[in-house]
């Protein structure tokens, strides 16, 4: 089983498609929705992590590619500058899925990038600028 | 048992004194009592780092061969302006300055506010040099009119940090009781009491550890964002005449002290600019204050835990700023804070804090590892802070 992080571009034309059921009913590809931006008659985004065996996902990605929806590397990372962060622990009700979480025994924060759906919510809040998006 | 500075001093000069941090000493208290604990410990230190706004920095500028009269003029370091209505070379730079052209708040809400007052103190002290432009009216004395550079600390006879309310002795709980997200100086608050954000050391916070300021006082020598520094006077707003718990400790707001220190001999780790979007600059500050047990009382004081210790939850979305609605919507303690969690009208509200404890007790086991090596002596306060008195707190509430 192999896993990667994309992100899908919609076209408008094709933004009322059912193509996300398509991916995992017919390909079987088993798809986790990170954050997604979809409005019919819009140019739409999603974030997601695709996982499969091998052929599962390049016959999946072949399928998205021949509809129309462009597929990009999950370029976009939420890097934690821990010479900036001082783990005053602000972010941490801010993060959705606690990849920036605190040990309340040290009281230090901490960031698991794995977690991190790239969500953007820190860098909104940590007022060090501990929290950047490298790769844009 | 009574001890005096001096007697405790003499322990820390021979390298005998017995130093606790305010954590440490709750479960020797626990275990040994008060009485046993007041005979055997000499020293308990405090600790926090956490934004606090009302702080800047005097400077004062070495002129060059030909002198300006910038008092009365204008100074911009960094493009930040300061206070320049002071004598020829003498300026003040304040940590919530912002730059002109910055775009704040009204260029795409809510403003990022990436550079300000606080961010040329910290450029400072690591070290870097900043663009000073000056400009005075030119008199027989001080005949150059402007004045452009890159100046650096060598370049000032004196840098101090002169900071006129720190160390505030309990702070509010900050909520959002509206349905949209607002943001203050406080944090983002998410609507519908989405979050709810706390800035305060709580158990090992300076004043919430001598809460009748019966050791604290004006002249007491304090661990100053990695300098030694001291109280210069009372904090602005400082207000001892709140309702207290039993234990002594104020519900709400209540004293603060003015801080001084030499921003030279400062450490970049222990002073750091932030940018609250929405709000503003503002500039985090470490601060340690040593209690010397001077007697049991001041045991029964620093012994204080943090499920002893409450703070009220306060709406920012109408209340704080408008005075009107529901304001003070209940009291949580810290120890519930620090859980992750707070219930609020029913409801689970996750808590963050502002207000680094990791920090803090890092600052206390700092000064009370230079308190043990002899390197930092007590000093007896000059004068009391106002509303002082230990035994007349029942006038307060």
């Amino acid at each position: 089983m192999k896993q990667m992080k994309k992100v899908l571009n919609f076209s408008e034309n094709i933004a009322e498609e059912p193509i996300i059921y398509h991916l995992i009913a017919d390909y079987g590809v088993r798809v986790n929705i990170l954050r997604a931006s979809i409005d019919p008659g819009k140019h739409g985004r999603m974030f997601v992590e695709l996982a499969g065996e091998d052929s599962q996902l390049s016959r999946g990605l072949n399928y998205l590619e021949r509809t129309g929806v462009q597929v990009e590397p999950l370029a976009q990372e939420i890097q934690h500058l821990t010479d900036r962060c001082t783990s005053c622990t602000s972010c941490v009700p801010h993060c959705p899925t606690q990849a920036l979480d605190v040990d309340r025994q040290s009281w230090e924060v901490s960031f698991n990038p794995e977690k991190c759906i790239v969500c953007l919510s820190c860098l909104d809040v940590c007022i060090y600028k501990a929290m950047t998006l490298t790769g844009s | 048992m009574t001890k005096t500075i001096e007697e405790i001093n003499a322990k820390i000069r021979s390298g005998k004194a017995v130093v606790l941090t305010a954590e440490e000493i709750i479960d020797v208290v626990r275990e040994k009592g008060v009485k046993q604990t007041a005979e055997e410990v000499d020293v308990v230190t405090t600790g926090t780092f956490s934004p606090m706004c009302s702080s800047g920095a005097f400077f004062n500028i070495k002129q060059l061969k030909e002198k300006i009269k910038i008092g009365g003029g204008f100074a911009t370091l960094n493009g930040v302006a300061a206070y320049a209505g002071l004598a020829a070379a003498d300026i003040y730079l304040g940590v919530t300055a912002l730059p002109d052209g910055d775009p704040r708040n009204s260029n795409g809400r809510p403003g990022k506010f990436r550079y300000g007052g606080a961010h040329v103190i910290e450029d400072l002290v690591s070290g870097k040099k900043v663009t000073l432009k000056a400009g005075g009216h030119g008199t027989d004395c001080y005949p150059l009119k402007e004045r452009e550079q890159l100046i650096g600390f060598d370049d000032m006879n004196d840098a101090f940090l002169f900071n006129p309310r720190n160390c505030y002795q309990n702070y509010n709980v900050a909520v959002n009781l509206s349905d949209k997200p607002i943001y203050t100086y406080m944090g983002k608050l998410k609507p519908k009491l989405g979050n709810a954000n706390y800035c305060s050391a709580g158990q090992l916070s300076p004043l919430f550890n001598d809460p009748y300021y019966r050791t604290i006082g004006i002249g007491t020598r304090v661990f100053f964002c990695g300098a030694q520094g001291y109280v210069a006077w009372h904090g602005t707003q400082h207000n001892p005449a709140v309702k207290r718990l039993e234990n002594g400790t104020p519900e709400t707001p209540a004293g603060t002290v003015a801080l001084i220190g030499d921003l030279k001999q400062m450490n970049p780790k222990w002073l750091k600019a932030v940018s609250f979007t929405g709000y503003g600059v503002t500039l985090s500050v470490a601060v340690g204050v040593p209690i010397p047990i001077i007697d049991e009382e001041m045991v029964r004081y620093v012994s204080v835990p943090d499920d002893a210790l409450t703070a009220p939850v306060v709406d920012y979305s109408t209340f704080y700023p408008t005075g009107e609605g529901e304001g003070r919507l209940c009291d949580v303690t810290y120890a519930e804070l620090k859980s992750g969690s707070i219930t609020v009208k029913g409801k689970k509200v996750p808590t963050g804090s502002f207000s680094s404890y990791a920090r803090a007790r890092e600052v206390a086991g700092h000064l009370k590892d230079l308190i043990q090596k002899g390197n930092f002596l007590l000093t007896q306060a000059q004068a009391p802070l106002p509303g002082a008195s230990p035994h007349s707190h029942e006038k307060f509430i």
